[in-house]
């Protein structure tokens, strides 16, 4: 019977949240023993799926069948019963404590009243040993690494007994050496037998290990392939993961002029250890320019903005028109004409609790029309905020309500509103339509384009390669905090540059 | 597999220290030629002094350890005086540390409830449970008291004494030999008579509970619960580990701790309930905690250094002077370890503060009692702001934590 | 009717928290058998004399004070339980400057009023730097901070001769000159003076919502308390901001111990109330950091605690009132988070509710699944 070697089987899942389908009709089948991978861009349902089978969120249809066997799964517990572990992508480690005593907590050995640390360090240093994941045991976690944080959550898992083991994007944080030994490390358990799902945007590192790989697209799956009989090549699969039938915004003709507005020289952000996550770039963007950047998250895209906005510290130069503004604080660069679009939106650009009209003033509060001088102006500001609301579109009661009553695609057109107010010279923008409907979409796009003709200066970071490619003049792609290639938006495809992204090409 | 730190190398670290700080005393002592530095009787005094600030601070641990953080120990100390004066005066004194615990207990119940269940800020609901408690207690006291034989509005009737120790063949010798002020012996045996001089028992039972808390959060799987939920309550929950209930019942443990600490103020520290008892000591054991690094050794070594300034003071306003040359000599030690450590600016910072108390010990004839006071509060400061950076506090202190919503 | 439809969303956690406390104080009451009817009417007589009402507006002024002080710091979400300290250092140091250097009299005063919010802010500002420059969190500091300010205060008083003997037996700063005085007018009662610091206080209350609704400044500030990673990339400097507005708190709380000083003791003793920082932060939660409301809190917690004065007589503890203020506080935290959470969620219905229909917002946009 083909059923039972799947160790996992996952039919016809679905799962709502308010106004979004996270993941429709999935299907997937896990042989046992195997290291299957799942692909697919940001936000194509992955991570929701995974959360699925790990038991932290419940779908609302479908069936989730371990080693033949359908089962409902309440809460991680469940799914920790019956040998499914999962490391996330953002640890779940206590700094302060020990490695032993992250690994064995809530599921202690004891020895009389007393914790038997011995007996558990033996039980971990067994483990450890087969898998070659060995660990300092008495050392904090906060002493560590990232490799070794992340050798301590697979430790954890299999301290548990699991023998399924859930991946989320485990390369994301990892320095290349660091990757090899998880590559390795993971080999290990799939010849002891354990079933490894693997999560993954990175596809030449997915061709390396994965025996299956299955492709979601837009909170589906859309295929599954197998490297070691098939010959797929990256290529085959950003194009499985891409598609091609989302909306294009059109390109127009060019409105780029020789009037440099931002020029960057060198720039580089360093962690407070010393890596570099923007690794010193050069670039410039001139009037009525459009540049787009493509990168997989978490490449240094969020520092880059940060620093071009003066939040983080950075080296290099920053010129801004006739300005060097590298040392000035954020405050005066936005009065001289920034605008942003940050990528967190809730966190970054909105003051939840708090009136449409005074999130309105929210990064103008020092230019009219929300204060003159050392004054407020809520009057004017009030009658503003009505003015973007109506212009774009903001589906609200009335300016009044607190920004968190709004739809995540309103509280945006909100957003892109207000900056796009007040006349900016550049405007850094991240995932602009991220979240927000088809119709919205084409009218932020419009927006961004009329500001463009009227010679605005853009810089662009978005998840979505078509709006990437239709919108921009050109486009730069960045990869562990470095631009690796130049595509030209009239020319490349969203393949191309899925593939320069990941690292498994060059681009045009 | 070895643990890092062997019990052994402990000890001998301990020991270390001990050594240099009697050194340090004796040299105090003998330049600023004030005996009572190093008595019995100071060191008696200092000891019972530190026990009720100790027992706050333990109690702080507890709780912060699970990420409560706790300034309604104050008011649960409160709760303490009152309950032991109130079932002390009519049913002796085990009654009244029964009593005390209790109410301090329930205290702190209603804190976990606001702050754990409710998700309520814990620092203004601390600030609330200390208003409640001292309201509560007030009114209470009134009504329980004003017509009781030997009570008043605000006082208890006497509370019959607990049993003390007092073992006079080690005692006595060392408290002769203390008396001859040969350098650093009679220093130590000073120190070590007061260890053996009219010892409550409340006391033993604080040191017994030292190091029972020591035991139970460090080498139990229930402690190692509880600290996770104070360092990463997510990590926990995904682990299975119910955090409510570990949070609810260290915040529990620490108001009975608290309480207890009530009980010796009414019970040992005097013999009544009296109000305005605690006199901020809740805060100061929470400073001790922090001195501590929230660790049950380093509270009780801030608690008896707190005790022992508190105890010169106290005793005699001539010790002052031999105070202040204490501090400096400390302060001036630190300050050389720092800058040979490379930390100059900290170190150049305290050397100054050093020389400053140096010359006013040297150019003044007679030094304020208010140095006393305010030194362990200017202690614990200047310990966070030079010392921050070893401390490790929870990381999840304070935080608020609510069951299924992500971080 | 939208109007009234706010106020009582703003009513409602206070009335909850206040009923709350009633029913436990009237359930605490009947447990030792006293009446409750009899106690709150009693209350009630003797607290709305013009005698009483005159003193309660004279206690009002002083806990305003001390709210508003603690609410800037709230606004930020900076806990300055510091303001026992900085009050009494500030009062100490006013009247010390006050009683010892001759001016004519007006000028005193406002010296007076000077010397208190500058020395309430810098010492506030010591916690400011430790929390900036060091790290360490103000509630911390500024507890350890009130403790070392009863030193000074006792040192000066006792050991210096800034304070000399101003009653048998009560050492304090010398007695502050008639002019310097502030001690008001009789407008309710013919024998008891309304503090001069009541109208500063009730301008101090102009001027806190003028300067946090009107000003940059004040937005700022909101901001920051509102959303830190927000307010930082819209411009903030949160640095600078958490000094300002602990300097600010620290200005407002050197003016507590004035309406007592200029008003009625002319003196600073040790004997000096001790405790209005406490006060502050109870009254400054249960107004919810509004000026108004907090007026409200202040007028409430002031009655309560003067026309508790004939509960002794009645054989009822007066301390009722503190419980009674304690259950209020607590409760009325409670309320407010409970209230806030059933606002978001409500609010978010509504606008639902109205957009019906317009569009259905379906998009795959990984912002649901977190």
């Amino acid at each position: 019977m083909s059923e039972t070697l799947n160790a996992v089987e996952l039919v016809d899942i679905c799962k709502r949240f308010p106004g979004v389908v996270a993941n429709s009709n999935v299907n997937l089948k896990v042989r046992k023993g195997s290291a299957h991978a799942i692909v697919g861009e940001n936000g194509a349902g992955k991570s929701t799926l995974m959360k699925i089978l790990y038991g932290m969120q419940k779908a609302d249809e479908g069936k989730i069948l371990v080693d033949g066997k359908a089962l409902v799964f309440e809460s991680p517990s469940d799914a920790i019963n019956v040998g499914v572990g999962m490391v996330h992508q953002h640890f779940m480690l206590a700094d302060n404590l020990t490695v032993l005593e992250n690994i064995i907590l809530g599921s202690e050995l004891k020895k009389g009243v007393k914790l038997d640390f011995a007996g558990a360090a033996k039980q971990v240093t067994d483990i450890a040993k087969r898998y070659r994941l060995e660990l300092p045991l008495n050392e904090y976690v906060s002493e560590l690494g990232v490799g070794d944080r992340q050798r301590i959550e697979i430790l954890k898992v299999l301290y548990r007994g699991a023998n399924i083991l859930i991946l989320d994007e485990p390369t994301a944080v990892l320095v290349p050496h660091e990757v090899d030994e998880l590559f390795r490390a993971l080999g290990d358990l799939k010849s002891e037998g354990i079933t490894i799902i693997f999560i993954s945007h990175k596809l030449d590192e997915v061709l390396e290990i994965a025996d299956e790989i299955t492709v979601m697209r837009a909170g589906t799956t859309v295929g599954s392939v197998n490297p070691k009989i098939q010959n797929v090549t990256a290529q085959d699969l950003a194009e499985m993961m891409v598609g091609s039938e989302l909306p294009t915004p059109a390109t127009t003709e060019s409105t780029v002029t020789n009037n440099a507005v931002l020029v960057v020289n060198d720039l580089a952000v360093h962690t407070e250890s010393g890596k570099a996550i923007v690794d010193h770039v050069s670039f410039k963007i001139h009037a009525g320019e459009i540049v787009g950047i493509a990168g997989v998250e978490g490449n240094g895209q969020s520092e880059l903005l940060d620093a071009l906005l003066g939040i983080v510290k950075s080296s290099g130069t920053v010129q801004f028109l006739e300005h060097n503004i590298s040392n000035w604080p954020t405050r005066k660069r936005r009065e001289h004409g920034i605008a942003y679009i940050p990528e967190d939106r809730q966190r970054q650009a909105l003051l939840l609790e708090a009136p449409l009209w005074e999130n309105r003033m929210l990064g103008h509060q020092t230019l009219p029309p929300n204060s003159k001088g050392f004054w407020l102006t809520p009057a004017s500001a009030k009658s503003d905020t009505q003015r973007i609301v109506n212009e774009y579109d903001v589906r609200t009661p009335n300016i009044d309500v607190f920004a968190s009553a709004l739809s995540g695609g309103n509280q945006q057109k909100l957003i892109v509103g207000r900056e796009m107010s007040g006349n900016p010279k550049l405007l850094i923008a991240a995932h602009p339509t991220r979240g927000v409907d088809v119709g919205a979409q084409a009218a932020i796009w419009d927006h961004l384009r009329a500001a463009r003709a009227a010679g605005l200066a853009v810089l662009l970071i978005s998840a979505d390669l078509d709006e990437l490619i239709g919108l921009s003049d050109s486009l730069k792609v960045i990869l562990r905090g470095k631009f690796v290639a130049d595509a030209d938006p009239t020319t490349v495809t969203p393949q191309i540059l899925g593939n320069a992204m990941t690292g498994a090409g060059a681009a045009a | 597999m070895a643990r890092i730190t062997l019990p052994q190398a402990k000890f001998v670290r301990i020991l270390f220290f001990l050594l240099i700080g009697v050194t340090t005393l004796s040299l105090a002592r003998t330049f600023a030629d004030s005996g009572d530095l190093s008595s019995t009787g100071t060191f008696g005094a200092a000891i019972g002094l530190a026990v009720p600030i100790g027992l706050a601070g333990l109690g702080g641990i507890w709780s912060e350890r699970s990420g409560v953080a706790n300034i309604g120990l104050e008011g649960m100390m409160i709760l303490g005086t009152f309950g032991a004066g109130w079932a002390g005066w009519q049913w002796g004194p085990w009654v009244a540390i029964a009593a005390a615990v209790t109410y301090g207990a329930l205290g702190a119940l209603i804190f976990a409830i606001v702050t754990v269940s409710f998700g309520v800020d814990q620092i203004i609901a601390g600030t609330a449970i200390n208003i409640l408690g001292l309201g509560l207690t007030q009114f209470l006291a009134k009504l329980a008291f004003e017509n009781a034989p030997g009570g008043g509005q605000t006082q208890s009737p006497p509370v019959s004494a607990l049993p003390s120790f007092t073992i006079t063949e080690i005692s006595e010798p060392l408290s002769a030999l203390q008396k001859e002020g040969i350098f650093f012996i009679s220093d130590a045996a000073g120190l070590l008579s007061g260890l053996f001089y009219q010892v409550s028992i409340i006391t033993l039972i604080a040191i017994a509970l030292f190091i029972l808390t020591a035991f139970i959060l460090w080498k139990t799987s229930f402690g190692l619960r509880v600290r996770s939920a104070g360092e990463n309550p997510w990590a926990a929950e995904s682990l299975g580990v119910s955090v409510y209930k570990y949070k609810y019942i260290a915040v529990t443990i620490s108001g009975a701790l608290a309480g207890l600490a009530g009980a010796y103020l009414a019970i040992v520290g005097t013999n009544v309930y009296r109000e305005g008892q605690t006199a901020g000591r809740g805060y100061i054991g929470l400073a001790t905690m922090i001195f501590g690094n929230w660790r049950p050794g380093g509270t009780a070594a801030g608690a008896t250094i707190f005790g022992y300034i508190n105890a010169l003071q106290l005793r005699d306003e001539s010790n002052i002077g031999g105070l202040t040359l204490l501090g400096a000599i400390i302060l001036i030690g630190i300050a050389v370890l720092m800058v040979a450590r490379g930390m100059r600016g900290t170190g150049a910072a305290l050397g100054l503060l050093g020389a400053a108390l140096m010359s006013a010990f040297l150019f003044t004839t007679k030094m304020p009692t208010e140095v006393a006071l305010v030194a362990p509060y200017v202690t614990t400061l200047l310990v966070l702001a030079t010392a921050s950076q070893s401390l490790r506090p929870p990381a999840a202190d304070g935080v608020i934590y609510r069951r299924g919503e992500s971080h | 009717m939208t109007k009234i439809r706010k106020l009582l969303d703003v009513l409602t956690a206070p009335m909850l928290a206040i009923t709350f406390s009633l029913i436990v104080t009237a359930l605490i009451l009947a447990a030792f058998g006293a009446n409750i009817f009899e106690v709150f009417s009693k209350m009630y007589d003797y607290g709305t004399s013009t005698r009483s009402l005159t003193l309660i507006t004279n206690t009002a002024t002083t806990y305003y004070l001390s709210a508003v002080a603690v609410a800037i710091g709230f606004k930020m979400n900076i806990f300055n339980i510091g303001v026992n300290g900085q009050y009494r250092l500030a009062a100490m140091t006013a009247g010390a400057v006050a009683g010892w250097i001759s001016m004519p009299g007006p000028l005193a005063a406002v010296v007076a009023i000077l010397v208190a919010m500058f020395i309430g802010a810098l010492w506030a500002g010591v916690a400011a730097w430790l929390k900036v420059a060091r790290g360490i969190s103000e509630v911390i500091s500024t507890i350890m901070l009130n403790f070392i300010a009863i030193g000074i205060i006792s040192y000066v008083i006792v050991q210096t001769n800034i304070g000399t003997e101003v009653k048998v037996n009560v050492r304090g700063t010398p007695k502050i000159q008639e002019g310097a005085r502030l001690a008001g007018y009789a407008l309710i009662d013919p024998k008891v003076k309304i503090y001069g610091f009541f109208f500063i206080a009730i301008a101090v209350g102009i001027i806190y919502w003028v300067v946090l609704n009107r000003t940059r400044f004040g937005y700022d500030l909101r901001a920051s308390g509102l959303s830190p990673s927000a307010a930082t990339a819209s411009g903030v400097n949160s640095k600078r901001m958490t000094i300002y507005a602990m300097l600010a708190s620290g200005a407002i709380a050197g003016l507590v111990g004035l309406p007592d000083l200029l008003g009625k003791e002319f003196s600073y003793t040790l004997n000096f109330p001790a405790n209005y920082g406490f006060t502050g932060i109870a009254i400054a939660l249960l107004g919810r950091n509004n000026p108004i409301g907090i007026a409200f809190g202040a007028l409430l917690w002031a009655f309560l605690d003067v026309s508790s004065q004939i509960l002794d007589l009645e054989g009822v503890p007066r301390e009722i009132v503190t419980i009674m203020q304690g259950v209020i506080v607590l409760s009325v935290v409670v309320a407010y988070e409970l209230v806030r959470r059933n606002r978001v969620k409500t609010q978010q219905q509504n606008v639902g509710k109205a957009l019906a229909g317009a569009h259905a917002n379906v998009s795959t946009s990984s912002e649901g699944s977190k």
